[in-house]
């Protein structure tokens, strides 16, 4: 693929901070919802929906789209917003986001919503569902790709490990796990409730590539899924790390946020009845980096 | 006497074939698998004794090994379900649906995939392994999710047809399956269908006493008990329920309200499985005393088949036992 002009990358930085506000006011109006991944994994999705991915938002079911199969499904509202600003439904619909009735789940449900794929949200799940999928896909010569988004948290679950034991085992090429490294989870960072590292070396002794970028660096990660298609005898795993609630400085990194939507967020540096307000103008004023 | 609408097996009273229902399951996936190439096998490295060995020699390009890791297994044909197979994932029921019922429940349940999920080894008739191995929650598990259907064959006969069902059924399928070898009722031209129960017994003089609602392979233990109970002059009908869930109300609330009273028969624990479903349906729609037979709240152990059912009550004893009691608590 050819690489991005500067343009392209700035086009896309101005995308991924549009979908950052539409995240922080679903989240707002729906009032309960997790803020700190969704805003870290702006970056991704943004390179996902408009440059990685084989898609089409006017028919969802196009049978050769590539397949993004959200594992952690509790960070749905950055895949809601990618969407809709995508054209797969309005940006108005996602302020219904955990309401009653809505489309907009508050983990996504596959029958609900074209283009999720699966329902998730029990953690550990998505790899295994992306391995046969891809498996499934590969018996049938198809050559579209299977893109899993996991959190690091969830290689706490006992499931995920068996996965890459499979797709390791049948050497799904055509799988690509996408890990959200951004080392935070409810009860706090993930190196004191569950350390996780070494990571890297984990997944290549379970027969992965791994790829490691920097998930806020669109065209890092644009390159990474590229080189990931030039891997014919493993799965590739991009190891992304990222800095959860990316974009408002006051949330960096702190896991607080990881459960909390603006209003109902720590209250120490912003006051709650002021933090939706606060995160708005800081995105819609400041630069993507 | 034996409904002739059933078409039974006509030895099956003096020397039936004997056969597991789990071998109904190896012979129905081949013949499943040879009119559709959509459908897969996986196992949790127990090919042969889920009998998805069969499969594997027919179709090796199509048979999935998963290793022992049924959480796992559970999600890859999931997973394979929503690209658009049809798979068939086999170990012990206590390990699939038992380990993986979460997996179970969002990956297959609410996504709502046709995924088939075959717990072998039900009932403490598994034998000599003991209680870790035999699995008596299966069915009050699998009939809680959504979306599902549940199918406990009397015989292998049955699991094969109903194998071969479940594989055009289009929606979550739960079967359960025995290990040991029982002996079979029915024959190819027995009726079978999803949803639609099989009255296998009825009386010479009508109208019944009691209706016997039986699952599994113990659908031939009430057959021996109505028959010996036709001989003490209390006449009983006996009704096949294959299908767990959905009940088949017409003919379940039919045969409950000729009789009067009802006995459930199943190789499960009686809390939240077959005789519970039965009780709730009755308790809406026409309230009935009802006699369970089944494993009452206790683990099974090591022993041979036929004494450890005979040990957990569910013996031909038990059930005319369990009809006479309940035909005593019928109103006067």
């Amino acid at each position: 693929m050819e690489a991005l002009t500067d343009a392209e990358v700035r086009e896309l930085e101005q995308r991924a901070r549009a979908i950052r506000v539409t995240i922080v006011e679903m989240l707002a109006a729906a009032g309960s919802g997790h803020t700190a991944g969704p805003l870290g994994m702006a970056d991704i999705f943004t390179a996902l929906y408009f440059h990685v991915l084989k898609h089409d938002p006017k028919n969802p079911d196009w049978a050769e789209r590539d397949r993004l199969i959200l594992s952690n499904g509790h960070i749905v509202p950055v895949r809601y917003a990618a969407m809709a600003h995508a054209g797969y439904f309005s940006v108005e619909e996602c302020l219904t986001l955990r309401k009653f009735g809505s489309r907009l789940q508050g983990h996504p449900e596959r029958d609900m919503l074209p283009g999720l794929e699966t329902t998730s949200g029990p953690l550990g799940s998505g790899l295994s569902e992306s391995a046969g999928y891809a498996y499934a896909a590969r018996m049938d010569g198809k050559d579209f790709r299977v893109f899993c988004a996991m959190s690091d948290g969830e290689h706490e679950e006992g499931n995920i490990w068996e996965a890459m034991m499979f797709a390791g085992k049948y050497r799904l090429a055509n799988l690509v796990g996408i890990m959200d490294r951004n080392n935070i989870q409810i009860d706090g960072d993930t190196e004191d409730i569950m350390p996780l590292e070494p990571l890297r070396d984990k997944y290549e002794a379970f027969n992965w590539h791994v790829i490691e970028v920097d998930g806020h660096n669109i065209p890092q990660f644009i390159a990474a899924c590229d080189e990931a298609r030039a891997i014919h005898e493993k799965p590739t795993l991009i190891l992304a790390h990222t800095i959860p609630g990316k974009g408002i400085r006051e949330i960096e990194g702190d896991y607080r946020w990881h459960g909390n939507p603006p209003g109902k967020g720590p209250a120490d540096k912003i006051p709650a009845d002021k933090q939706a307000e606060v995160f708005l103008a800081e995105l819609r004023t400041t630069t993507n980096n | 006497m034996i409904n002739p609408d059933a078409k039974l097996a006509e030895n099956m009273f003096d020397k039936p074939t004997m056969a597991s229902t789990r071998e109904g399951f190896g012979k129905g996936i081949v013949e499943a698998g040879t009119a559709d190439e959509r459908i897969v096998v996986l196992t949790a490295d127990l090919a042969e004794s889920t009998q998805a060995h069969h499969f594997q020699k027919a179709f090796p390009e199509r048979f999935i090994q998963c290793g022992v890791a049924e959480q796992n297994m559970a999600t890859v044909a999931a997973g394979m379900a929503l690209y658009g197979k049809i798979p068939f994932f086999t170990s012990y029921a206590t390990f699939s649906p038992g380990r993986n019922w979460e997996q179970i429940r969002t990956t297959i349940g609410i996504n709502n995939v046709h995924a088939i999920v075959c717990g072998m080894h039900a009932g403490v008739s598994v034998g000599p392994d003991g209680a870790t191995h035999q699995a008596l929650e299966d069915m009050a598990l699998m009939r809680t999710i959504p979306h599902f259907t549940v199918i406990s064959a009397c015989d292998s006969e049955e699991g094969r047809k109903a194998t071969v069902a479940a594989a055009e059924f289009g929606s979550p399928v739960y079967m359960r399956w025995g290990r040991d070898k029982t002996p079979v009722m029915t024959t190819s031209e027995t009726p079978f269908e999803i949803g639609k129960a099989n009255v296998l017994w009825t009386p010479e003089v009508k109208p019944p006493k009691v209706a016997i609602f039986a699952t599994g392979h113990l659908v031939y233990q009430a057959l021996l008990a109505a028959r010996q109970l036709e001989g003490e002059g209390i006449a009983v009908t006996v009704t096949n329920v294959h299908t767990v869930k959905p009940l088949d109300r017409e003919t379940i609330l039919r045969e409950a309200r000729a009789a009067g009273a009802v006995v459930t028969v199943e190789e499960h624990q009686i809390a939240g499985g077959f005789g519970s479903a039965i009780a709730e349906l009755l308790a809406q729609e026409c309230p009935l005393p009802v006699e369970f037979i089944g494993v009452h709240d206790k683990f099974g152990q090591s022993g041979e088949p036929t004494e450890l059912v005979e040990h957990y009550g569910m013996g031909v004893s038990h059930i005319a036992a369990a009809v006479r009691k309940v035909s005593e608590r019928k109103p006067v």
